[in-house]
């Protein structure tokens, strides 16, 4: 099985390992670099829970291979939070809202809720539930999802900014 | 009703202590687990639905670089002990097929687990899964509770003789007969649940480590119940059950999937004891749909009689309840439960039915949120036929036969007894919230314009919290610590409903201590009481009287060290916030801290008869179902064209006694009430007529996403329960009560041009052969 190193940069710090050529992006971030924060539910493209940032754009890392993010930036749920702990105005919405039960889902959500917000700041509830649909949740039933991306949304409006 | 009031904490929806961690990345999920040498698991399962294995060829997968062993059934079946879960396994009559770790010479349904594969990584496990050669002699199979049935119908399982795992009937009934008789109206259908299946979110997964020196296995599991879990380890492994530690980490949900013990975990438990090492298996999510215990597939034929008013004079129900090959926790279903709860929130007078469990080559059915629940499918569906027959709305129809709220303690004639049930007062105040009179006009107007709007009523009682041998009874363990935090033991094991959240609610309000200060164990067969595990809509009634009592104990020891502290009596003192002080006097008071140094400490001057720990257990033992209830009412608009169905409004008026966190209670209802509308409208496990599986990804079990979710509207009737914490059980009810609603708000739509539904799910091409079989 042919090896490549990888070099990349992920949440701010440079970061370096041997891949086999079949390993993905997912497999790479959890058992080389040990951030367990990214889950994998399908494996298959579908459920989103496996999704990060590749240069600020939210991707499925079940369906990249690790040697695609040579030279890149890559952001998972763990980059999110400020260093000090401190909730992005994402998470503290989740908290808020009750955007999450079983929490499995819950990374994937938060990633892709961040690059959502960014593209579009003042969403309606439709283009929210359109916009998340990309991401499966067994527990909420998505209400209090929806709940908390619209609360995410108004406060970053007000002024917190999205953080990372 | 009015709400009695909160409490400091109880009854308040304060902020979970699950989510910073959830929300960061930092849970601790089982595929998170790494051990040193870990070795990982991938099962060779059968692609055939019913065959004999001929030989079983593992040399080209034991060359591959990094595998360890490829193990089959002749390695681990013998001298294995039961699979089957503690109340099958303890009860000498329980009805279970020969299972095993491994098949024992031949497979029972695509996905049958013949041979594990362990290597030095998954992937390399994988690649020599495909290197494993079985030589197959297919057999016939069959795929369908009535092909199983039918005359000389090949036999799942030739150690059993018959397809029919059980068939109990009552005895018939010439004063029901006579009522059928002469009734004004008679409805009788074929009603069926197709399959479907949970999906959790994070698949099934065990990491399994076994010392033979110590004769030791510590084991990481996804489980809903790591107790049970280590009884069924020590009894598959015949190891001591003391020398057994199983601990949970976060779990990415279950809704019954992980309830009991299944048979891969099992057997990884087998792999790792047989091996020495340390055995890591994740479920990936096709087998996760195609070999996890599947839910759901019932036919039932239904009867209700009317008078010429509308009142049922008696319901009959013909049951047929599909088991799969290998059910999980027996034949996996409900069978007579579900007829016993038939009757439901109605005055039914009499009632037969017959109960029948069908063995065929599919996966095994198992718990999913309300096992019993094709009752109420039956019944509320049933209602709506019963109602176009005779005339009468469906709402009234109900109103004429649902028990009044002062007509309790009502006993059916099931012999069910419900007390401190509302059916009628949420019936009520859904249709309220919803308008119903102003949605039926609503409804006219756009028939007229030629489009199809429908409403449909899910009324339902529930039980939770039911007194089954473990199920029934729950014991917490509550401790100040030295430095005066407080830490509570509990046999629950969450997996997404916030039980750390809520137990250490009710210990702050009780202990008198700041909700901060509590910390709740659980997962952990060696830290925490035994408890039955999180399931069965148990944990608020019977782990939260549990810890209320054992932070109530707490409370009196604290107070009579105080005491003496303080030079005080004990019934003068109060405790709240962490501090204890002389009621009307607060300046003189002690903290909790330093109560906990004077326990703690020696020369501190205690006298020998002050409490020498600051801990004590509690226990509560469920003396009946709690019952619960609720109405669901669900508005829909069927596209005659495309047959696609839009939820218009969503309506829940719910009596689960006293919340101790209504934000938590209404996330369990949202995510019980989507599970459902998935199973009606979209989800659905399909074999074709030999027994392939052909949904086993994503791309074709359709769960429903944000897109297609009503927003919900939750109301509340507040009646205490029957228990010192005046909860009721509520975590599975979102799952029941949306079923029928949904169903029955399409099939209302329908029926204003004549067309009828009878089985789900509702898919756009079932709605639009419906509609073109009417000519509509
Ligand atoms: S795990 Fe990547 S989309 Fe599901
Ligand atoms: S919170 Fe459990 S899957 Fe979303």
């Amino acid at each position: 099985m042919a090896e490549h190193h990888v070099h990349c940069v992920v949440n701010g710090a440079k970061q370096r390992g041997i891949v086999e050529s079949r390993t993905t992006l997912a497999d790479f971030l959890r058992e080389g670099l040990g951030l367990t924060g990214t889950h994998l539910a399908c494996e298959h493209g579908v459920c989103g829970a496996c999704t990060v940032l590749v240069d600020g754009k939210a991707v499925r890392a079940c369906l990249m291979l690790a040697v695609q993010a040579d030279g890149h930036e890559v952001t998972t749920v763990e980059g999110i939070a400020s260093p000090d702990g401190t909730l992005s105005p994402v998470q503290q919405a989740f908290v808020d809202c009750h955007g999450l039960q079983c929490g499995f889902c819950t990374p994937g959500f938060v990633v892709s809720v961040t690059s959502f917000l960014e593209a579009n700041p003042d969403p309606t509830e439709a283009e929210i539930r359109e916009g998340i649909s990309g991401n499966l949740c067994r527990c909420t039933g998505y209400q209090g999802i929806v709940e908390a991306v619209k609360l995410a949304a108004a406060r970053m409006r007000d002024g917190a900014g999205v953080g990372q | 009703m009015s709400a009695p009031a909160a409490g400091r904490y109880v009854g308040q929806s304060v902020h979970r202590k699950e989510d910073p961690r959830l929300l960061t990345g930092h849970g601790r999920y089982i595929d998170d687990v790494v051990l040193p040498r870990l070795l990982h698991a991938a099962f060779v399962r059968s692609d055939l639905p019913s065959a004999v294995i001929r030989s079983i060829d593992t040399r080209a997968a034991l060359e591959l670089e990094g595998v360890v062993a490829v193990l089959t059934g002749a390695d681990l079946n013998p001298g294995a002990g039961t699979l089957q879960p503690s109340m099958m396994a303890e009860n000498p009559d329980a009805i279970v097929p020969p299972l095993k770790p491994l098949a024992d010479g031949d497979v029972r349904f695509v996905g049958d687990p013949v041979a594990v594969v362990i290597a030095e990584s998954r992937a390399i496990a994988e690649d020599a899964v495909e290197l494993v050669d079985v030589d197959y002699e297919p057999r016939e199979a069959v795929a369908s509770m009535e092909a199983a049935i039918a005359d000389g119908a090949p036999v799942v399982h030739p150690e059993l003789g018959s397809n029919v795992a059980m068939d109990i009937a009552l005895p018939e009934n010439p004063e029901l007969e006579a009522a059928f008789a002469s009734a004004a109206h008679v409805v009788t259908e074929r009603l069926v649940q197709h399959r479907h299946t949970p999906v959790p979110m994070e698949t099934r997964g065990i990491v399994a480590s076994y010392d033979r020196v110590t004769d030791q296995l510590e084991v990481w599991l996804s489980t809903q119940g790591p107790h049970e879990a280590r009884r069924a380890f020590s009894r598959v492994a015949g190891i001591p059950e003391r020398h057994v530690h199983v601990r949970m980490g976060d779990v990415g949900g279950g809704f019954g999937q992980k309830f009991f013990t299944p048979r891969e975990e099992q057997t990884i438990v087998c792999v790792a004891k047989h091996l020495g090492a340390s055995v890591k298996w994740i479920e990936d999510r096709r087998e996760n749909l195609l070999a996890s215990n599947h839910a759901r597939s019932d036919i039932a034929t239904v009867s209700v009689a009317l008078d010429a008013e509308g009142h049922i004079l008696g319901m009959k129900f013909d049951h047929l309840e599909e088991a799969g090959a290998w059910p999980v926790g027996g034949t996996g279903g409900t069978g007579p439960f579900a007829a016993m709860l038939l009757p439901g929130p109605y005055k039914v007078p009499k009632v037969w039915w017959r109960s029948r469990v069908v063995w065929t080559n599919t996966c095994g059915r198992g718990a999913y949120r309300g096992p019993w629940m094709f009752e109420s499918v039956a019944r509320e569906e049933i209602m709506d036929f019963a109602a176009r027959a005779s005339g009468i709305d469906p709402l009234e129809l109900r109103r004429r036969n649902v028990v009044a709220d002062d007509a309790q303690p009502f006993t059916t004639a099931t012999g069910m007894t419900f007390d401190r049930v509302t059916p009628a007062t949420t019936l009520e105040q859904a249709a309220r919230v919803l308008g119903y009179d102003d949605f039926r006009a609503q409804q006219a107007s756009a028939r007229a314009e030629g489009r199809l709007l429908g409403l449909g009523i899910g009324l339902y009682i529930e039980p939770t919290s039911t007194p089954a041998a473990t199920l029934g009874v729950e014991a917490a363990t509550v401790r100040v610590e030295s430095g005066g935090g407080v830490t509570v033991f509990l046999g629950t094991a969450a997996h997404g409903q916030s039980i750390e959240t809520t137990m250490a609610q009710v210990v702050a309000e009780h202990l008198g201590v700041d909700y901060d200060d509590v910390k709740v164990v659980q997962g952990d067969t060696d830290r925490t009481p035994f408890g039955g595990g999180t399931g069965g809509s148990r944990t608020a009634v019977i782990a939260g009287n549990a810890t209320r009592e054992a932070a109530l104990k707490v409370r009196d020891m604290v107070v009579e060290v105080a005491a003496h502290m303080l030079e005080a009596a004990p019934e003068d003192l109060e405790v709240a916030e962490g501090r204890i002080a002389v009621r009307g006097t607060p300046v003189r008071n002690v903290s909790l801290a330093d109560v906990a140094a004077a326990v703690h400490n020696a020369g501190t001057g205690l006298p020998s008869d002050t409490p020498r720990l600051l801990e004590a257990t509690g226990r509560y033992e469920t003396p009946s179902p709690t019952w619960s209830n609720a109405c669901h009412i669900c508005t829909v608009e069927v596209h005659p064209v495309t047959g696609q169905v839009e939820i218009l409004r969503y309506v829940v008026s719910e009596d689960c006694g006293r919340m101790l966190n209504p934000m938590v209670v209404e996330g369990q209802v949202h995510g019980g009430v989507v599970q459902g509308i998935g199973g009606v409208l979209y989800e659905h496990f399909v074999y074709d007529e030999s027994g392939n599986p052909l949904t086993t990804t994503f791309l074709d079990y359709l769960l429903p996403t944000a897109a297609e979710s009503p927003r919900i509207e939750i109301d509340h009737v507040v009646t205490d329960g029957p228990n010192p914490s005046g909860v009721k059980g509520m975590g599975e009810g979102g799952a029941i009560g949306s079923v029928p609603a949904v169903f029955n708000a399409v099939a209302d739509a329908l029926a204003q041009v004549g067309a009828t539904v009878t089985e789900q799910p509702l898919t756009p091409v079932r709605l639009v052969e419906a509609l073109e079989a009417v000519g509509a």
